[in-house]
């Protein structure tokens, strides 16, 4: 194939100008690179470049800081809302973001999550729902579906054993301080989009000091699922968007005291 | 001059308030002053008690093993402070629950009926400062004028209407309180 | 007298005063006893009206330490408060703050453990305050005030120490100290730092958002490279070394001609002063030697005294025996070292401590 000549006039797609030329360490076919994007490009067309405070999470994202250039905060396993919490209060201009999975929010950090929520802190959280721990090597998390195998379900979960899966985004919409909360997906072009707006939304409503906005990501993680990109996608949309399913659960002004 | 005291008795008798306007009052003549509670759950309904430290030069330990004075408010407080007074000290008690009055001779031992006074003017509120005012009869170790600076000090403002009321019940406990021993 | 500013106060509520007059920015805690009177102190001040500081009750001190966290990650003078179990939940915390170099103040008032154990007061956190307490080789600056009037001066001292160092530090305090009144001289009021002047101190590393940078920064701990994270350790080691060079700081009290030397610090020192004023009364030639910081330890000034000829030194603290080590290590063998304490809440008074000495030392 001959080299082509990258010009102006043909450039129909590029990498986000706030992604880092830095390789990314994620799985192909991971969800985590397009969600990053979609973060970069929203940063970028807000022109929140400059006052952005991301909090990264400890998982597969942990990296999160090397993929966008902004400022960038790593928290310890599951506190990623505090972090936000403070670094929002002290420095109430600015957008402060949480980037975080299902082992991060829904297990080891659902106290720090369920209070920023409830105090109405004005941060954003980007929620990547995969139903397994991935950097760890596949284990179950809270979201793992009732017969879902991983690496300590091998027998798939079993209620008696493990306990229920739970529905984060659901629970999260009925706090107060609560006032954006949606759960979306990346595995079609459609619900990039979708996906993108959203983010946005949540950005718009955080810097309108509304309130906490959520957005859940119902992800796929092929290689903790054990399933090529394809697979894992089907997968998705057969078993966890029935449990998860999108859409906003709720857009809502923050309630006057 | 120095001055070492605990005063104790039950949670709610304005034990470490009483404690607090004496050490405020220290402070008003610019001496050195420690007021260190007993705390904790036990301070409502239980005993409580403060030591508090006035003197004129800097104070080492806020911790006493024994009293230069002890003022005590009910019967175990007695019982466990009669001993801790150092020979030729003070001790003073109010009557009202005292079933064992104090034994030793070789202190000076005083009684303040200040309970049944307060009950007597309807103010129960004003039996600490009762107290304190004669304790200060006995040692006088603060200017009054610099005990009810203190005493304002201590108080919150919105209680700064109170203060006349404060102020005669120190006088009161001073014309009450009188000698066993 | 009229002109300063004379209270009369809890150790816990100056805790409070000192960090709006300081300047601090924002406070991050959780109820505990025996030190709750700090927020709460805090939260009628509403200096939020005044100097703008965030006042802040988390859900758990697991959660306020990682505000901390977040907020001295952008360059901002932040702090809690705990007691000893509150401050067991934030060691992994603390061991992240001390990773990555941020400058904070955690207030320590400590009371008897292990476990829930009691409310009073004592000192059996040392080891924890110096030793670690959470993962990884690090150290907070740990400072010891043994008067009301030291609780004033070491926050600001503290946040001082820390942004000098880019190192966390501690006030390690205990029940007695937060819970007596002294009277206290309080500073004026200094203005909290403008954005500006945060970037011009902290602009280095402070993740206050890009602005006009050209690179984001990133405030992490994490380095999977073996090679690079040794050299992140020996970093932090060299800072702990000038550490132990420059800020080292103790009282010597009637030292110079004391054949025996009580080492105590916090409210301990306090009893031991009152002990040493007691033995000089009777003629013994007690002296003692009072940390104010407890990391770095004063090591110097001991090994000077032991090689001057001291016959006996007597660690005293309300623990089981925890300073008494660094004690030992710095006497390094010329001179006997033994440990007298109480434990659980009990304290003890000055003559207890002068009846240790004289059974150990005067035959």
């Amino acid at each position: 194939m001959a080299e082509i000549e990258i010009k102006a006039e043909n450039m129909v797609y590029s990498k986000p100008r706030l992604i880092t030329d830095e390789v990314m360490h994620y799985c192909p076919g991971c969800s985590h690179g397009t969600v990053h994007k979609l973060v970069a490009e929203v940063i970028d067309e807000m022109g929140l470049e400059g006052s952005t405070i991301a909090v990264s999470p400890v998982g597969c994202s942990v990296f999160a800081y090397r993929y966008i250039d902004v400022d960038w905060i790593e928290a310890a396993h599951g506190r990623a809302c505090a972090v936000a919490t403070a670094a929002k209060r002290l420095n109430p201009k600015n957008l402060v973001l949480t980037y975080q999975g299902d082992g991060d929010l829904s297990a080891i950090g659902t106290a720090e999550t369920i209070h920023a929520a409830a105090r109405g802190e004005n941060i954003v959280t980007i929620f990547i729902n995969n139903a397994i721990y991935g950097m760890t090597g596949g284990q179950m998390s809270p979201t793992t579906l009732l017969g879902m195998k991983t690496a300590t379900t091998p027998c798939g979960r079993d209620a008696r054993l493990n306990g229920f899966p739970y529905k984060i985004a659901d629970m999260m919409a009925h706090l107060d301080g609560a006032t954006y909360v949606t759960r979306q997906s990346v595995h079609t072009p459609a619900n990039v989009r979708k996906c993108k707006k959203a983010i946005r939304k949540a950005f718009e409503n955080s810097l309108a000091g509304n309130g906490y906005s959520l957005i859940e990501v119902v992800a796929t993680c092929n290689s903790g699922w054990k399933l090529s990109p394809v697979a894992a996608n089907k997968w998705m949309e057969e078993n966890l968007i029935p449990e998860y399913p999108l859409g906003d659960i709720k857009c809502a002004e923050l309630p006057k005291q | 001059m120095k001055e070492t005291i605990i005063i104790a008795g039950f949670g709610g008798q304005g034990v470490l308030s009483m404690g607090k306007i004496l050490a405020y009052s220290g402070i008003m003549q610019d001496y050195e002053v420690t007021w260190m509670p007993s705390y904790g759950p036990e301070m409502r309904g239980g005993t409580a008690n403060v030591t508090v430290i006035i003197s004129d030069k800097k104070i080492s330990s806020p911790i006493a093993s024994v009293y230069d004075t002890a003022i005590v408010l009910n019967q175990q407080s007695l019982d466990k402070f009669e001993a801790l007074v150092r020979p030729g000290g003070v001790l003073i008690y109010d009557t009202n629950g005292i079933v064992n009055a104090p034994t030793r001779t070789d202190i000076e031992v005083y009684r303040i009926d200040a309970a049944a006074e307060c009950a007597r003017l309807g103010q129960a509120k004003m039996f600490n400062t009762m107290i304190l005012g004669g304790f200060l009869k006995v040692k006088p170790i603060v200017d009054m004028a610099h005990v009810m600076e203190g005493l304002k000090k201590s108080l919150p403002e919105r209680a700064w209407k109170m203060l006349p009321q404060n102020e005669a019940a120190i006088h009161r406990g001073g014309e009450i309180i009188c000698k066993v021993r | 007298m009229a002109e300063k500013d004379v209270k009369l106060m809890k150790g816990n509520e100056v805790i409070a005063h000192a960090a709006v007059r300081c300047g601090c920015d924002g406070y991050f805690g959780y109820p505990i006893t025996p030190q709750s009177e700090v927020m709460e102190t805090l939260m009628e001040l509403r200096p939020w009206e005044s100097t703008g500081m965030v006042v802040l009750q988390a859900e758990s001190e697991v959660s306020s330490i990682n505000m901390v966290y977040g907020g001295a990650a952008t360059g901002k003078k932040v702090m809690t408060s705990s007691s000893s179990p509150g401050v067991s939940l934030m060691s992994e915390g603390m061991s992240y703050i001390a990773a990555c170099e941020l400058p904070c103040l955690v207030v320590n008032c400590q009371r008897g453990g292990p476990g829930l154990g009691t409310i009073q007061p004592s000192q059996g956190d040392y080891f924890q305050a110096c030793k670690g307490g959470g993962h990884g080789d690090y150290h907070f600056i740990v400072l010891a005030p043994s008067s009301v009037q030291e609780m004033y001066d070491f926050v600001g001292l503290g946040f001082d120490l820390a942004f000098k160092y880019r190192n966390p530090a501690m006030i390690l305090a205990d029940g007695a100290i937060g819970q007596m009144m002294e009277k206290v001289v309080m500073t004026p009021q200094q203005p909290r730092r403008t954005e500006q002047e945060i970037i011009e101190q902290c602009g280095e590393w402070a993740t206050t958002g890009k602005g006009a940078r050209k690179q984001g920064l990133v405030c992490t701990s994490l380095e999977l490279k073996s090679e690079l994270m040794e050299k992140i350790n020996e970093r932090l080691q060299a800072k702990y070394r000038l550490l132990e060079e420059q800020e080292a700081r103790w009282e010597e009290i009637e030292c110079e001609d004391a054949d025996y030397i009580i080492v105590a610090f916090g409210s301990s020192a306090r009893i031991c002063s009152a002990t040493v004023e007691q033995a000089r009364k009777e003629g013994l030639k007690v002296g003692l030697l009072r940390p104010i910081t407890l990391y770095p330890f004063p090591s110097k000034p001991l090994q000077k005294l032991a090689e001057r000829g001291v016959k006996g030194f007597v660690s005293v603290e309300l623990n089981a025996g925890q300073m008494v080590e660094d004690v030992r290590l710095a006497v390094n063998g010329k001179a006997p070292v033994v440990h007298y304490g109480r434990m659980g809440g009990m304290m003890f008074n000055p003559d207890d401590v002068l009846q240790e000495v004289k059974k150990n030392f005067v035959k």
